[in-house]
């Protein structure tokens, strides 16, 4: 009947940082098999390009562990990479504000309509992903149209930086470590936690439901706004036909980082990991190099399929009969 | 307990109306500081809108409630909580997932620096808050990891530690063990000395007498009683609950089963069409033997809550047994799958017809169809004039009234929509039919109907297990009746003996101590 309380902290320990223990094990494959693999320019490589997916999916988390899901977030990056270039024609802060407070109205809007009118947050986001996505591509002539960045300062911000790691990448680190307080320190955090795994018992225990899912996807549509802002200092340009599919990665990465599908459960250091982890499997499947980058999405696949698997006997682990 | 108090909560006159039903009906009730208030009643009585109205749920439509002696209007639970109702539901309505020390402490959590929360003190807090209802536990523990007692007093912890004045428990009982209800009722009585309000809705009986100082009631949405506990006799009670006047339990006639049929079983050679034995589900039925002889009705009876459907349930696998074994005409039923009993011919006509029975939108012809379509169909294939056949044999032998057996079934009146229900479990000829409620919600004419419909089918040699918290229904229905009271057959009646006072007799014996 009961899970004895050894076997119930395994099932624990693993469901919040299994991702980083396979990260850690591949990472010391990889070092063994691959002279190239662990070097500090690779190593740099592997932080910078994950950065982007980093910053969507801190937001993502948030949107899943309080029970929902949004896929308009790789529209909204795109959104946010054209709208940052087009406004560095006026300089540093207008590249910044003006994506951030476009792609925080749609998530606003988003937020609003799935907490207000109980809309289904698939539904709404999937909207929001068409949306955007269409607008981008009538503005951009069917995306034959790149905007370039025209300011230097901004794209010192996705070029320049210390170390042999570039901006993104600490500015990825920082707001990490702003979720993880955020999430677990503060109460909105709590409240986050407490309408993803009951919604009706989180309301009667006091819960501003309908204000904690705002806030949750506000966020989300503003992350994924910066993470285009950055991208498009790094190169210099807005182009309209990127992200595609972009929300599936990050949803992926998110639940191989432990995080709830059905919400209720989840973390910023395991979805930091899932993301390094998605990296890392492709920069792997570089080096064996004969095989081409679409193996990676079906190492990812796969691995997503065992996370999910390994969650539900986990989450069984946990519980009472 | 001072009875001289002004009552801290008080209900005066209160109606609240739902479409086609009046749920309250001037109904007045006054909480006294320090007191242990049972809120009793069957099913649909009005419990359960009195209580949210009372925790802001629903806002009533008539009448007022005042509280600390101010008129007051809940607007959301969260208002009433804020004001010191706090309520624990059947359920617990914590948050699973989450750690006991968050649970406990969310909205309230002690900050630290920054408005950062303080965690090491957030657990010392909650240690300590939880040693004072006699838990000890690792407070970092999820919450789903604990018992279902340890749950609920984590539970009502949270309640009464946001201040509250009042506190409402909706059967808290219902899914602890012994061990724990005997916490839960020190606890609730050091709520009592402290002068809060406590409001306890149950229909353990032996936990009311225990427990509760006063009870109101409630009774087709009005007070049928209210007064000091220990004065009411368990079989005053209980005839108040069912509506039934004590001096003259009558057990004549308003039903259409034919009276005449009660007759000594034929037993010789027969074999039971259904067996149960020592069905057991933890927290809901202990050991439940039921039999049911061709051509028989056994009537369950027992209060709300005393696991009649869960037996007919269990019988059909639709509810996951911990032990015992059904037999079929003698034969092992697989328990666990209704597919497996469904093809051995048992058939369930469930509790709440919307939400496990018909589909609204398909039409009378496909619903009657749909569970004997197997039978119905070749390779897989399903033969129409089979169907059409079928259908138009129960249409007419139910009287089901319907434009067309194309008319979707939920334009039709609930009287109809259960006859297309009974059709349906019928078309699949079975051996034994299991009736939970087949008359709640349906008008005069159409009761008449459906009972005399299982009269008919019980002559034609169907076994039938009714049940039916109209205690008339029941009486006049069945050939004999089994008894039960917290999962558990605790009198069987046959014969002469099946009468509404002997029903409620033994409803109300007192428990036997429980094993554990």
């Amino acid at each position: 009947m009961t899970a004895t309380p050894g076997r119930e902290q395994v099932s624990r320990v693993l469901q919040q940082h299994g991702a980083l223990m396979v990260l850690a094990a591949l990472v010391i494959v990889g070092s063994v098999a691959f002279d190239s693999f662990a070097t500090a320019g690779n190593a740099a490589s592997v932080l910078v390009s994950s950065s982007f997916t980093a910053i969507i999916a801190v937001g993502m988390t948030f949107v899943i562990i309080s029970g929902g899901i949004d896929l308009s977030v790789g529209s909204l990056f795109v959104f946010g990479g054209v709208l940052a270039a087009y406004g560095s024609q006026y300089g540093l802060f207008v590249a910044l504000a003006l994506p951030l407070a476009a792609c925080g109205l749609v998530g606003l809007l988003q937020g609003l309509l799935i907490a207000r009118t109980g809309m289904a947050p698939f539904i709404v986001t999937l909207a929001g992903l068409l949306g955007v996505r269409g607008l981008m591509l009538a503005i951009s002539n069917e995306g034959a149209t790149t905007y370039l960045v025209k300011d230097s300062a901004f794209a010192r911000l996705g070029q320049g930086g210390v170390l042999g790691l570039t901006w993104p990448v600490y500015i990825t680190a920082l707001l990490a470590v702003a979720a993880m307080v955020l999430l677990q320190r503060t109460a909105f955090g709590q409240n986050v936690y407490a309408v993803g795994g009951n919604e009706q018992g989180a309301a009667l225990m006091g819960v501003p439901v309908a204000r904690t899912k705002v806030y949750v996807y506000l966020m989300s549509g503003l992350l994924a706004g910066l993470a285009g802002v950055l991208n498009a200092a790094r190169l210099s340009s807005g182009v309209t036909i990127l992200g595609i599919g972009l929300e599936l990665d990050v949803i992926a990465a998110v639940v191989i980082g432990g995080t709830l599908l059905t919400g209720g459960a989840g973390g910023i250091t395991g979805t930091i990991a899932g993301v390094l982890l998605l990296g890392v499997i492709q920069s792997l499947i570089n080096q064996v190099g004969n095989l081409t980058s679409a193996f990676q999405q079906v190492v990812s696949g796969l691995f997503l399929a065992l996370v999910v698997v390994a969650q539900r006997l986990l989450g069984r682990a946990q519980r009472l009969g | 307990m001072s009875q001289s108090a002004a009552p801290v909560l008080e209900a005066r006159q209160i109606s609240k109306r739902f479409p086609g039903v009046v749920a309250l009906d001037g109904v007045s009730l006054a909480l006294l500081p320090g007191e242990v208030h049972a809120l009793v009643g069957e099913n649909g009585a009005g419990k359960s809108t009195l209580i949210k109205v009372f925790t802001g749920v629903h806002r009533p439509d008539g009448g007022e409630l005042i509280y600390n002696g101010a008129p007051a209007a809940f607007g959301t639970p969260l208002d009433a909580q804020r004001a010191g109702i706090s309520t624990i539901y059947q359920e617990v309505n914590l948050v699973p997932m989450m750690s006991v020390a968050r649970n406990l402490m969310l909205g309230r959590e002690p900050r630290g620096r920054l408005g950062v929360i303080d965690t090491a003190r957030m657990y010392g807090e909650a240690e300590r808050i939880l040693a004072g209802y006699g838990v000890v536990t690792d407070v970092r523990r999820p919450l789903r990891a604990l018992g279902m007692g340890v749950q609920q007093m984590v539970a009502l912890a949270r309640a009464v530690a946001i201040d509250a004045r009042v506190v409402i428990m909706d059967e808290p009982t219902s899914s602890l063990e012994p061990r724990e209800v005997e916490t839960l009722f020190s606890v609730i009585r050091k709520l009592r000395d402290d002068g809060i309000a406590v409001v306890y809705v149950s229909h353990r009986l032996d936990e009311l007498y225990e427990v509760c100082d006063r009870v109101t009631v409630l009774r087709d949405g009005r007070v049928a009683h209210t007064g000091p506990l220990a004065e009411l006799e368990r079989l005053k009670l209980i005839a108040l609950m069912l509506g039934r006047d004590l001096d003259e339990v009558r057990t004549g006639g308003l039903t259409r089963f034919s009276r005449d049929r009660r007759r000594a079983r034929e037993r010789d050679g027969a074999r039971p069409v259904v067996q149960a034995e020592g069905l057991t589900r933890r927290q809901v039925l202990h050991g439940v033997d039921v039999s049911v002889w061709p051509g028989e009705v056994v009537g369950l009876g027992g209060l709300l809550g005393a696991g009649r459907s869960e037996t007919a349930k269990g019988i059909v696998g639709a509810l996951p047994l911990d032990a015992g074994r059904v037999l079929v005409a003698g034969l092992p039923l697989r328990t666990g799958s209704t597919t497996a009993a469904i093809r051995a011919g048992v058939s369930l006509l469930p509790e709440d017809r919307k939400a496990e029975g018909i589909i609204p939108a398909l039409s009378v012809r496909e619903n009657i169809a749909l569970a004997a379509l197997p039978s119905l169909s070749r390779a897989g294939v399903v033969s129409d004039a089979k169907i059409d056949k079928v259908v138009e044999v129960f249409m007419r032998r139910l009287r089901i009234k319907a434009a067309s057996p194309h008319q979707p079934v939920q334009e039709l009146s609930g009287g109809n929509q259960q006859k297309v229900l009974l059709a349906r479990w019928l078309a699949i000829r079975p051996k034994i039919l299991l009736l939970d409620e087949p008359t709640r919600g349906i008008d005069v004419g159409a009761k008449a109907e459906v009972q005399a419909l299982v009269d008919e089918l019980a002559e034609e040699g169907l076994g039938v297990l009714l049940i039916s918290s109209d205690l008339e229904e029941l009486v006049e229905g069945a050939d004999r009746i089994l008894v039960l009271r917290e999962g558990a057959v605790v009198g069987e009646l046959s014969g002469d003996d099946v009468t509404e006072d002997k029903i409620m007799a033994s409803i109300a014996e007192r428990g036997a101590e429980s094993d554990g």
